[in-house]
């Protein structure tokens, strides 16, 4: 039997983890499948060329999606996220002057105080940031603008929010284009090791479980491709599973160094992976267990509430109308396609597929279908809670 | 009569952008501008307010003009990604060549048309030219790897010129591998034994 073949394409990411495992480690193989992997210069060029059919599937910021089936940005169709391939991972760093500013106010330092970081950040920089996100739509852009929201900053006139490819951020920190960052990783790290960064926050200090990257394919080719669509999903889920083993990480890091990959040293990929950043030349931040995940926390499953979150941002920022935005939104999560997909597999399954997002300030658990779900915290630092049913 | 429309070209290869000019000029009265720097650009671009914008799909800067498409300012103009989205066959023709196109919402398709076609062909042209470039210069350091190897053997087993180009093909075949690759061994090795 010859293999079925799917292109996806990815950008150069700790987070594209999942597909890589998937392909090297023979769980696409299981499933009859020959998964090409195809690097993509930007994210605009990946999201066009799954648009256009050049790719069968994608590693896509979680908000894209959403964007592209709310007719935002280039290119409007409607693509659906079969899954969640990552939870968290993302830095914010900032210009070593600026740490030097901010500690000139009295930062004590840190790496995960978002509302004391937070507040000398905005004293240090006289409510005038540049910082760089890797794109207009994504997960970076929407927790810098909640954070630095919920402290009292304006955009655009106070925050001056610049689109930079990742693999380009530590470069355009070192040419001074902006003064700071939020992006995931290695490129946090490379910043610091180049010495034109220091890291000050990781993205879940901001929102505790927020989802960064998602499986993503046209609805049409779902539709038309319904076995194709199952077989993607459980090669993928399988490889997730297999990245909740620290000792797998580690050897993900070896596959993800390699040049049709990140082409970087493994050392530099192990810290998101392992969850030890190193923030500052020689500072270690301590270790975590939240920085990523791809597994734990059934952080796999499409909520459709963080569909909902995502819409509810998104039309706020473009005065598209609320409550048919987060409609449109809810309906790009497929929950559906994976209880369907996985079932029998040994992945469990939440009784519902909306969550108040926000709502966990330790992990608890819930109902599920082998009754022993854990999931949280997913709390947001200043305490808010998204109902995603609330008009 | 209305104004030319204005253009802007993101490319930093001054060769390929002079050829997209070219096919440009020919094509039309337009007010053509290189962006040759890819640092500046969305400053640049917001002084010159273009009606189009064409960049390399390549070019890994095009995320940044993603955020053209958002007007967030009265004075900023939304901008759409292609013409006609009904012209898939544009789209995707722009694509292949590996271009993309910004333009500005609004503006009648044909317009657009004799813009894109111009530097679609121009790109597939200098896409082309690159590459048969790149052969040739394959071709030249193979044969010049070949005939290293060539005068190694000529050397070292007192062959002739025909004879040592034979054991060559002999061993490349024996091994399912290329002449250039074999004689690339040899080479390499004859210079670590040195």
């Amino acid at each position: 039997m010859s293999a079925l073949t799917i292109n996806c394409g990815f950008i150069p990411l700790v987070d594209c983890a999942p597909l890589v495992v998937a392909r090297e480690m023979g769980f696409a193989q299981e499933e009859g499948l020959a998964l090409d992997l195809h690097k993509q210069p930007s994210w605009s060029a990946l999201r066009d060329h799954l648009a256009l059919g050049a790719l069968d599937a994608a590693h896509m910021l979680s908000p894209v999606p959403v964007a592209m089936s709310l007719g935002l940005g280039g290119l409007p169709t409607r693509i659906d996220a079969l899954m969640v391939l990552s939870v968290n991972g993302n830095v914010v760093g900032v210009s070593p002057e600026l740490a030097q500013r901010m500690r000139d106010e009295g930062w004590p330092g840190g790496f995960g105080d978002p509302s004391g970081t937070g507040g000398y950040l905005i004293a240090a920089t006289g409510r005038r940031l540049r910082v760089g996100v890797p794109f207009p739509f994504s997960m970076h852009a929407e927790l810098l603008y909640h954070w630095l929201g919920a402290l009292g900053m304006r955009a655009p006139d106070e925050l001056d929010v610049r689109t930079v490819p990742p693999p380009l951020m530590a470069e355009a920190m070192a040419e001074g284009e902006i003064d700071a960052f939020c992006v995931g990783e290695p490129w946090g790290s490379t910043a610091v090791e180049r010495g034109v960064g220091e890291l000050i926050l990781p993205g879940a200090a901001i929102w505790a479980f927020a989802p960064e990257k998602v499986l993503a394919v046209r609805h049409d080719w779902a539709e038309a491709h319904d076995e194709a669509t199952g077989r993607l999903m459980r090669a993928v889920a399988r490889a997730a599973r297999w990245l909740a083993e620290w000792d797998n990480r580690m050897m993900a890091g070896e596959l993800l160094a390699r040049r049709e990959y990140l082409d970087l040293p493994p050392d530099i990929i192990d810290r998101a992976l392992m969850g030890r950043l190193i923030t500052t030349g020689g500072a270690f931040a301590g270790e975590s267990d939240n920085f990523l995940h791809f597994y734990r926390k059934a952080a796999t499953f499409p909520w459709r509430s963080q569909a909902a979150w995502i819409a509810a941002n998104l039309a706020k920022r473009t005065g598209l109308d609320r409550v048919a935005s987060i409609e449109t939104g809810r309906a790009c999560f497929r929950p559906d396609l994976y209880r369907r997909h996985l079932d029998g597999l040994g992945f469990d399954m939440p009784g519902a597929s909306d969550k108040l997002e926000g709502s966990l300030n330790h992990a608890e658990a819930v109902a599920s279908a082998s009754g022993n779900m854990i999931l949280g915290p997913d709390a947001f630092f200043d305490g808010t809670v998204f109902d995603p049913h609330a008009r | 009569m209305t104004s030319p429309l204005k253009i802007a070209i993101v490319e930093e290869d001054v060769d390929r952008s002079r050829q997209i000019v070219d096919g440009l000029r020919d094509a039309g009265d337009f007010e053509v501008t290189v962006l040759g720097e890819t640092s500046s650009v969305t400053r640049r671009l917001s002084e010159i307010d273009p009606d189009v914008v064409l960049i390399d799909m390549a070019n890994p800067n095009r995320d940044s003009l993603e955020s053209l498409s958002l007007a967030s300012g009265a004075r900023e103009r939304p901008v759409a990604m292609f013409v006609d989205r009904s012209d898939k066959d544009l789209t995707r023709a722009a694509i292949e060549a590996g271009l993309s196109a910004y333009v500005v919402d609004g503006l009648k398709p044909e317009r657009i048309k004799p813009v894109l076609d111009a530097a679609i062909a121009r790109f597939n042209m200098v896409s082309q030219m690159r590459s048969e470039l790149e052969a040739v210069r394959t071709a030249l350091s193979e044969r010049k790897t070949i005939d290293r190897a060539k005068g190694l053997l000529m050397q070292a087993r007192g062959l002739s010129e025909d004879d040592a180009y034979a054991l060559l093909r002999k061993a490349a075949m024996d091994q399912g591998k290329k002449l250039a690759e074999v004689a690339q061994a040899l080479v390499t090795a004859a210079d670590l034994l040195k």
